[in-house]
């Protein structure tokens, strides 16, 4: 196991793809914190799956397979289905979670169709397209990772940058307001970087599959702490670690594709946190109902001399 | 032919799920439905592998045991202090990205093309026919899909009050003596058998536009849940015709093109329904502003 790891490591096309799926787990955890606070967790979904057009689009008018025209175009489309929900929200009496599976659908709808007319029209180029589906780490080239690993440093430096502000406007939006900050404009740039967050892992995790990096890990860390620095630091590692484990596991196995690996391996850390994390988790939340419990009855036993009897006669069962 | 299998295999896949997208809308648990499309793939999965068939039968009661799981599983999160939409999101891509690993492992020697999954293969439906006794019966996806809108017909036609009233104000059904829960349960059934039972044609990832946009479109051309189930109907069956012949002419998925016919039926009804259109709205505002001058 270890020879086979240390193998892995010293391959160093396998440290690349790893140290940019690090990065990019750490990147979508510290994202999606906020986004799990705003109660916005599945935006990053219905955003994934908007960027498929913007990807066909720019690959349609550019002919070639540019990661750095894709994720133009991915961050437009996805920018114009956060303009659709929120008309659809604003002007009529649909509410969010359908107009989200509306502009989700229809853009993916959208998506599907360009691709595959670009698959039909036979340009020899456009092989690859459907990676984007579900991920294909090891299938990356070089700029594809400086560009995921370049978008995910650049939204990590500024979340700690603006850390104080993020924070504000997820708690309390119109506090922040009165407090003079742009509180719409912090709102929407986190919208962008949620946006950022989801198109640079596309080609990692995949379309279908990238919201789970923004939701998981976040979820996960909310089990153990009730501090938003602690919660965000914590998201980043459980994602860094499920971007690490999910790359290393597919390049080592035939057919596997790297985003369900990934998904899975934030799914068991979230388990995981939710059975054992103290105060909120599964385990602890029973011992405390337990002890509350007993120490019930024992106080109703001292209170009441016929059932101390019978507390005493059946010893710690209580 | 082909032109008239093709559509009435879309039509009755989009009826199905436009009947029960409606009270989906209504209970605004239209993401409960797409959770349940994505997380039905693993059902799908596992009726392949332990029936080694591809007998309509165990896909359907795989995916709806999947389907049952799904909602369980969120609602299980809920309770435990999860936020909705946080449960939701966690639970649809485990099972999803589980029912990827599991086809693409075994894609050796399983004839289930992840791609026919996710997408679709309504093209094909006419040669999978049904043959019973030497007669060709027409195509199976066809039989398939038209039993799912009867089974759904029925449910919804023998319990329709109750299910509007649950739609509707969930606490007055219950304190009416109606199982609120059984009916949340039984809704959710049959959306993850009209969601497999669509799967073949219109895909695992589409199938959540034809659940909810078509639904969407009646509810802003009418406050009658009866009216709004027979609109819904027929903004499916029309985007799977237009959808078709849009495929035919772009030269792409059918499956896609049926979707987008169907978001482009919602952006028209969002412009101009006489009800809750825009456009009406803002014809509205300006009489009154005029009125009020």
């Amino acid at each position: 196991m270890l020879n086979w790891l240390a193998g892995m490591l010293t391959d160093p096309n396998v440290r690349w793809i790893l140290f940019g799926s690090l990065l990019l787990g750490l990147g979508n955890g510290v994202i999606g914190s906020f986004s799990y606070l705003r109660k916005q967790s599945l935006l990053g979904d219905t955003l994934a799956h908007a960027s498929l057009p913007g990807i066909c689009i720019s690959f349609m008018l550019s002919g070639v397979k540019s990661v750095g025209l894709f994720v133009v175009g991915a961050i437009l489309s996805g920018m114009v289905a956060t303009f659709g929900i929120h008309a659809i929200t604003r002007y009529t009496r649909i509410k969010q979670d359908a107009a989200m599976g509306i502009v989700l659908s229809f853009f993916f709808g959208i998506g599907i169709v360009l691709m595959t007319h670009i698959q039909h029209s036979g340009n020899g180029n456009q092989s690859g397209l459907d990676k984007y589906m579900f991920g294909q780490a090891a299938s990356m080239m070089k700029p594809d990772l400086y560009m995921m690993a370049a978008v995910s440093a650049g939204l990590i430096l500024l979340s700690i940058l603006l850390f104080k502000e993020f924070k504000l406007v997820s708690f309390d939006p119109g506090y922040a307001r009165g407090l003079g900050y742009p509180a719409a404009a912090l709102e929407q740039l986190l919208l962008f970087l949620t946006v950022v967050s989801v198109v640079a892992g596309v080609q990692a995790v995949g379309v279908v599959l990238i919201a789970a990096l923004l939701i998981t890990p976040a979820a996960a860390a909310r089990y153990w702490t009730h501090r938003l620095g602690v919660m965000v630091v914590l998201a980043g590692l459980f994602g860094a670690l499920s971007g690490a484990a999910g790359t290393l596991v597919s390049s080592a196995l035939d057919n596997l594709p790297t985003g369900p690996v990934t998904v899975l391996s934030a799914t068991s850390l979230f388990v995981l946190s939710a059975l054992f994390a103290p105060g909120r988790g599964v385990i602890a939340k029973a011992l405390v109902s337990r002890k509350v419990k007993s120490d019930y009855v024992l106080q109703q036993a001292g209170n009441s001399p016929e059932l101390q009897t019978t507390v005493k006669a059946s010893g710690e069962e209580v | 032919m082909a032109d008239f299998w093709i559509i009435l295999t879309g039509t009755l896949a989009a009826a199905s799920c436009g009947i029960l997208g409606c009270f989906l809308i209504l209970r605004r648990m239209a993401l409960v439905g797409d959770a349940i499309s994505h997380s039905v793939l693993p059902g799908i999965a596992f009726a392949f592998l332990l029936s080694d068939s591809r007998d309509s039968v165990f896909m359907l009661a795989g995916a709806a045991v999947f389907g049952l799981i799904t909602v369980f599983l969120i609602q299980f999160l809920q309770r435990g202090g999860l936020q909705a939409d946080a449960s939701i999101g966690i639970v649809f891509t485990a099972l999803f990205a589980f029912g990827v690993i599991l086809i693409s492992r075994n894609a050796s020697h399983i004839d289930l093309d992840l791609d026919c999954v996710l997408f679709g293969e309504i093209a094909y439906v006419q040669w999978d026919t049904w043959i019973l006794n030497g007669y060709d019966l027409g195509p199976s996806a066809v039989w398939m899909l038209g039993g799912t809108l009867l089974l759904i017909v029925l449910c919804v036609g023998l319990f329709y009050k109750q299910f509007k009233l649950c739609a509707f104000d969930p606490a007055l059904a219950l304190a009416c003596g109606i199982p609120v829960a059984l009916f949340h349960y039984l809704l959710m059934g049959l959306v993850s058998v009209s969601t497999v039972a669509s799967f073949e044609s219109v895909g695992a990832i589409l199938v959540v536009g034809m659940l909810i946009i078509p639904a969407a479109t009646a509810y802003l051309l009418t406050d009658r849940l009866s009216v709004m189930l027979l609109y819904s109907v027929v903004a499916g069956a029309v985007s799977s015709a237009g959808g078709y012949y849009a495929a035919v002419w772009l030269d792409s998925s059918i499956a896609g093109a049926m979707i987008v016919t169907a978001g482009i039926l919602f952006l028209l009804a969002f412009i101009f329904s006489p009800l809750h259109g825009v456009a009406a709205r803002y014809l509205k505002r300006r009489r009154l502003k005029s009125a009020a001058a």
